[in-house]
């Protein structure tokens, strides 16, 4: 296992994953904060250090239709992008997904126009979360980078496209040490694609796409949702296997001081990081104080959820994206339904931050953990949903 | 060569992802949904094969370099090849009840 560390961005990481990867094809359109992933990773290509055909395509709808091309004609295809982005790609996410292929994109989130905002939500991701993508969240500069190495294998066993999101400029631009596997490591780990069904293959031609009416639609959706119930057993082993060989553990979740804690927060990406400093100063005042810190959006771990919050008394879900709904936010809405049948409920309530790029620090999650406090005490909720640190 | 499916599957058995081998189509016959049918003068044609180069559905059938005749299970009835034949020895027809291309076309069926 290698000891080099590194001062790398997530952007930085990404491009050296993919680097190590060394895909088939990549076809990328710039878009802030995700465009130093593509930039670095096209003067890798210049620079002979991968063999990857770039395709610089004239939009994400293109870049997302180009990599579905490749990745139908047999190769190991990745892309990259954010927001906007993401958003021009939409109709073709779906597709990627429902010809099962095993796309690899990394995904920065930044809100969603208008008005127009280059800073970090998740409002671009949380919209994608049902197009049939696995969804796996980084904390952290050094997940991010672990995220995008297991994702190839993830994707190459379930046969479903993979996005790992990293926040936008929080982790994007912001220098972490990293450790990244030695390049030997990462190409063993990943392994080489041998994909069972691929347009190249001519002494076994098929169709693509064909139309598929009220008689069959059906029956191949339900085979997509079954690959998404799959890829969970998929997830665990693959991070298994990465913990087994370079020491560092990737489960749906994190649990954080959950297991005995009183009240918890569920907190997806880098605000998981602060969160863990108030938890730390919390335990030291002997308040049972916990943060479930949630990798894997899609598939949705709920059972695993429901087994380790069922003994909390009082659960915050810390949502950085609105359903708007006029109830609450996405990941809230998955946490409480997770609970339901539990004979005993924890009580649970939603707070709304960091829409935008709007900063979240100690004070404002230490205000949470209060409003937990008094909810465990009094029994009572005054306000389900919460809109942190917006001015009235 | 894709086998004609007897029964509808269910998800467990069918193909992943609506991949479909080559050549299912043959088993597809959608020649039935036809208002117009070609009907081929074997005296005026010359065998140009213009008609089989137009047919959209590959339906002009030949044989040593000849037409033999029009392939029904498949043809739509759209006109190109009467429009495109330059000695007229293809001319449309409507679809009428008793018909006796529809007569022909169930002996295909048949076969």
């Amino acid at each position: 296992m290698s000891e080099k560390r590194m001062a790398k961005t997530a952007n930085e990481a990404i491009a050296e994953a993919m680097r190590q990867i060394n895909p088939d094809v990549v076809a990328a359109y710039p878009i802030t904060p995700a465009t130093e992933i593509v930039q670095i990773f096209s003067q890798f290509v210049a620079d002979g250090k991968v063999t990857t055909e770039f395709v610089p395509v004239e939009s994400e709808h293109s870049a997302m239709s180009a990599v579905v091309g490749a990745s139908l004609a047999g190769a190991r295809a990745m892309t990259a992008t954010s927001s906007q982005g993401l958003a021009l790609m939409w109709e073709i996410l779906y597709i990627a997904s429902a010809l099962r292929l095993p796309v690899i994109m990394p995904m920065v989130n930044r809100a969603l126009s208008a008005p127009i905002n280059i800073h970090c939500d998740h409002s671009d991701s949380m919209g994608a979360r049902d197009s049939g993508w696995i969804q796996l969240y980084s904390e952290s500069v050094q997940e991010t980078y672990d995220n995008v190495i297991q994702a190839v294998r993830i994707a190459e066993r379930s046969l479903l496209p993979v996005m790992v999101t990293t926040d936008g400029f929080i982790l994007s631009h912001c220098l972490e040490l990293l450790t990244p596997l030695l390049d030997k490591e990462a190409k063993d780990f990943i392994g080489e694609y041998r994909p069972k069904n691929f347009l190249l293959d001519t002494e076994h031609p098929f169709t693509v796409g064909a139309l598929d009416l009220q008689d069959y639609y059906f029956e191949h959706k339900r085979q997509e949702a079954e690959a998404m119930i799959e890829s969970k057993k998929i997830i665990l082993k693959i991070g298994e296997e990465f913990e087994r060989k370079f020491g560092r553990r990737y489960e749906f979740f994190e649990d954080y001081k959950v297991i005995d804690s009183e009240v918890a927060t569920v907190v997806i990406g880098s605000a998981a990081g602060t969160t863990k400093v108030v938890v730390d100063q919390l335990r030291e005042e002997k308040i049972k104080a916990g943060l479930l810190k949630l990798r894997v959006f899609r598939p949705f771990p709920a059972e695993e959820l429901k087994e380790l919050l069922k003994n909390v008394k009082v659960i915050a879900v810390l949502d950085r994206a609105d359903s708007l709904n006029a109830v609450s936010g996405p990941l809230f809405s998955e946490i409480r339904n997770a609970l339901y049948d539990l004979e005993e409920r924890p009580k649970i309530v939603n707070y709304i931050y960091g829409l935008g790029g709007r900063d979240i620090g100690l004070k404002e999650i230490h205000s949470i953990y209060e409003d937990l406090e008094e909810i465990n005490r009094t029994g009572k909720i005054k306000s389900l949903l919460t809109y942190l640190g917006v001015r009235e | 060569m894709g086998e004609k499916i007897k029964k509808k599957l269910g998800w467990k058995e069918l193909p992943l992802a609506d991949f479909l081998e080559a050549g299912s189509s043959l088993n597809f016959e959608t020649g039935d949904w036809r208002s117009q049918q070609p009907v081929w003068d074997e005296k005026k044609c010359k065998h140009c094969l213009f008609c089989w180069i137009y047919c959209p559905d590959s339906s002009i059938m030949v044989k040593d370099k000849k037409m033999t005749g029009i392939d029904y299970r498949y043809c739509k009835g759209c006109g190109i090849c009467a429009a495109e034949c330059p000695f007229k020895a293809i001319e449309m027809r409507r679809v009428g009840r008793g018909d006796l291309i529809a007569k022909q076309n169930k002996e295909e069926r048949k076969r």
